[in-house]
């Protein structure tokens, strides 16, 4: 089967604990797929973890054993998928760990989702992954794919044994955190992607012009005296290695993209006919640099938040698909870390409980982005490392997300199902909430609000 | 003028200040200007209430400032430097303030090296906060001598020219002053090496440029320290360049003009040996309203009611 990877699909590395397969009629929901083409209200019928029947409204009997909801005002969506997450494990579960990450996950309507391999000790071994991939066959409450290490220990000076890696379950490979400085290095990674296969996913940054900044440069920077991050550190790397991987005739992903001029670089290298895509995060689309006047340490993370400027350009390259998924770059701190001056603090947000509702709050309800286009970039991410797509059809796996697109409420005031609470959009009042997520046909993620139904003998 | 000046609890950037505000200070600070200059320089106005001084960074001026305003306020005054402290064994500010805020301070000062510190400092405490500098962010004390003292000298701020020279890019004094200049109706131009000049500085309400050519057109110089590591990190290629481009000496100043500094200055590199001791240079000024405008900042923020002001 083809698809945007360039690679037969693999959901055979993809990992979770089992769940039993969920029975389930949803009633009245408004269904939305844009790949399908579904817009309008029906039932769902699932069984036995697969979309059994889609059918008019009241058109559909729940069996025997099967759970009904009624679903009326809400929305169905499939499920999203998230190509970058940190999930902390091996080594600093403090932060969060693969079942509080995926718990995040499933609370945000997540059925699949890529955890990046910046890890203590870095996934860049065989004997890492493995372990890893063993915790989340216990303990993964939705399906969780591995990229592993570029490079040894993210070092950028010695590639890893990616064609064992590659056979132990990696999707792909990422130095996420810190760039391939060395063009040679990177060169030759390119290359030995033809053997072994897996997207290589770049964090673009030249540590040179980034030096020790902490935040975007420019005005805000200047007002608060703190050392800034300049765009072109990002940008000139991203037209560096498109120039790369139209050379090598490599899959070269883009990472969290931040700056117009990133947008252009990554719209450059695709018209030269480079196989290079990109993502952008919930909060690069709808914050700014200004949110850091606050010196707010849930605002620093790298890349930064950049001006209005830029972030218009990264909602039109959204939009018009030169980037072509959303991700969350989920990346939990403790309090402790985080509870610092700015300048002192690590960088990184969570997002995945907020990254729908941040998107949908700020972009879709002021028109700058459809409700359908959002839906097909927040699930598009898993195709690209060559993942299945969630779709609502019948015959597929159930991967499903219950959306009241009407309830307001604050984040973080019932606190996290991640470990940690350093969210962008804490305190804010968003609107959209996830009510119910079936992630690979089982039930991931009920919200507190959703009273079960149960219609026969179980539960 | 306004009466209508908004009370403030913490000090922790210009931007907590109105004009109105800035001027009630530097009043209050002309009446403890002249406590310092009695035989007994001494008032009674924070008797039996504690000032912690919390200084994360070496400092002589502001340090000994702080410490001065505070005894003559006749407050109970702790000064803790993070060499020899718990902050040396890894404590986190945030433990740190929460045990000195068991002792009860009627305000903690605190210098940090870096930006926002004061300001988290102020979410852990019920003290006063009074930022004492935070990393290159701002320096509002420093502003308000500095205002303090050209106000004494020129009357007003009102249409005054003021240059500041050199390192923009690492002063938080050049940040602080820029936001009180302007907001005391002074026109302020920044000049500095293009390295040195932080993009997009235009923001904060100054002009920028890159040479001193037009350096007649000021009233006041503002020199800023020229610190010996920006040469290791290229930001200028030697010191001799720099002081060959930006020295502020009796060849670039023409008579008339005031020069200032916040100290502690590099002889011989940002400004000459002879202007740093002649009569146009307000540096020794200065540090005399360092103490006052203190007194003045402590008594705001701690007492503040214009009933008590006959106590000076």
């Amino acid at each position: 089967m083809s698809n945007l990877s360039g690679q037969p699909d693999q959901p055979d590395r993809l990992f979770a604990a089992p769940q039993p397969p969920a029975d389930l009629l949803i009633r009245h929901a408004h269904i939305l797929d844009p790949r399908t083409g579904l817009d309008g209200t029906h039932d769902v019928l699932v069984r036995e973890g697969t979309i059994a029947e889609i059918g008019a409204a009241d058109a559909l009997e729940a069996p025997d054993g099967a759970e009904t909801l009624d679903a009326e005002g809400w929305h169905l969506f499939p499920a999203f998928v998230d190509p970058h997450v940190h999930l902390r494990t091996p080594g600093q579960e403090y932060k969060e760990d693969i079942e509080t990450g995926t718990a995040a996950a499933a609370a945000g309507g997540f059925c699949q989702i890529v955890a990046m391999p910046n890890t203590s000790p870095t996934i860049d071994t065989a004997a890492v992954l493995g372990s890893v991939i063993a915790t989340a066959r216990s303990s993964a409450r939705v399906p969780t794919g591995f990229l592993a290490a570029i490079t040894h220990g993210l070092r950028g000076d010695e590639l890893t044994e990616m064609a064992e890696l590659r056979d132990t379950g990696a999707i792909g490979f990422t130095d996420d955190g810190k760039p391939v400085t060395s063009g040679g290095m990177l060169r030759k990674a390119l290359q030995y992607q033809r053997l072994c296969g897996g997207i290589i996913a770049l964090h673009e940054e030249d540590p040179a012009l980034s030096g020790d900044g902490v935040m975007h440069e420019g005005a805000v920077s200047a007002r608060l005296g703190m050392a800034g991050i300049p765009s072109v550190s990002e940008s000139t790397m991203v037209a560096r290695d498109g120039a790369l991987a139209l050379f090598e005739d490599a899959r070269v992903h883009f990472q969290h993209l931040s700056c117009v001029e990133s947008v252009q670089a990554l719209a450059a290298a695709k018209a030269a006919g480079a196989r290079v895509s990109g993502e952008v995060s919930p909060h690069h689309l709808t914050l700014t640099d200004e949110a850091v006047r606050s010196l707010d340490s849930r605002f620093k993370m790298n890349p930064p938040l950049r001006t209005e400027a830029d972030r218009r350009a990264l909602v039109d390259g959204l939009r018009d698909g030169t980037i072509e998924c959303v991700a969350t770059d989920h990346a939990p701190h403790a309090a402790h870390e985080k509870e610092v001056p700015f300048e002192q603090a690590p960088m990184g947000t969570t997002g995945l409980e907020t990254a729908f509702a941040a998107i949908y709050t700020e972009l879709v309800a002021s028109g700058e982005l459809s409700l359908a286009t959002l839906i097909e970039r927040m699930t598009a991410g898993g195709a690209l490392y060559g993942l299945p797509i969630p779709r609502i059809e019948p015959g597929a796996p159930a991967n499903l997300c219950l959306v009241d697109t009407a309830a307001r409420w604050t984040v973080g005031e019932d606190g996290y199902a991640s470990r940690s609470s350093n969210c962008a959009f804490h305190g804010r009042t968003l609107n959209g909430r996830v009510m119910l997520t079936v992630a690979a046909g089982a039930i991931a993620y009920r919200g507190p609000l959703l009273v079960a139904q149960p219609t026969a003998r179980q539960r | 003028m306004s009466t209508t000046s908004h009370s403030f609890h913490h000090l922790i950037s210009i931007d907590d200040l109105d004009r109105a505000g800035i001027e009630r200070i530097l009043d209050r600070a002309e009446s403890f200007a002249e406590v310092s200059g009695r035989e007994i320089k001494k008032v009674p106005a924070l008797r039996g209430r504690t000032i912690v001084n919390l200084f994360y960074e070496a400092s002589t001026r502001t340090s000994s400032s702080f410490e001065l305003a505070a005894k003559r306020l006749s407050a109970d005054v702790v000064n803790i430097r993070s060499a020899g402290s718990s902050v040396d064994k890894g404590e986190s500010l945030k433990d740190t303030v929460q045990t000195l805020s068991a002792y009860d301070p009627a305000a903690i000062v605190i210098r940090s090296p870096h930006a926002g510190a004061a300001q988290l400092v102020a979410g852990w405490t019920s003290a006063a906060v009074v930022n004492a500098g935070d990393g290159k962010h701002e320096h509002p004390t420093q502003a308000l001598l500095d205002v303090f003292t050209l106000r004494r000298r020129l009357g007003s701020l009102e249409g005054v020219n003021i240059w500041i020279v050199g390192d923009v890019t690492h002063s938080r004094v050049a940040r602080s002053n820029i936001l009180a200049f302007t907001r005391m109706g002074a026109r302020v131009t920044v000049a500095g090496p293009p390295t040195l000049i932080p993009r997009d500085i235009e923001a904060l309400g100054c002009e920028a440029t890159a040479t001193l050519d037009d350096l007649a057109e000021a009233e006041v110089v503002y020199v800023l320290r020229m610190q010996h590591e920006r040469m290791t990190q290229s930001f200028v290629p030697s010191l001799r360049e720099y002081a060959a481009r930006y020295q502020i000496n009796d060849r670039r100043l023409r008579p008339g003009q005031l020069v200032m500094h916040p100290g502690p200055v590099n002889r011989g590199v940002e400004l000459s040996a002879a202007t740093i001791d002649s009569p146009q240079a307000l540096i020794g000024d200065q540090v005399k309203a360092g103490v006052a405008v203190r007194m003045a900042v402590l008594y705001e923020l701690l007492v503040g009611s214009p009933s008590l002001a006959a106590v000076a």
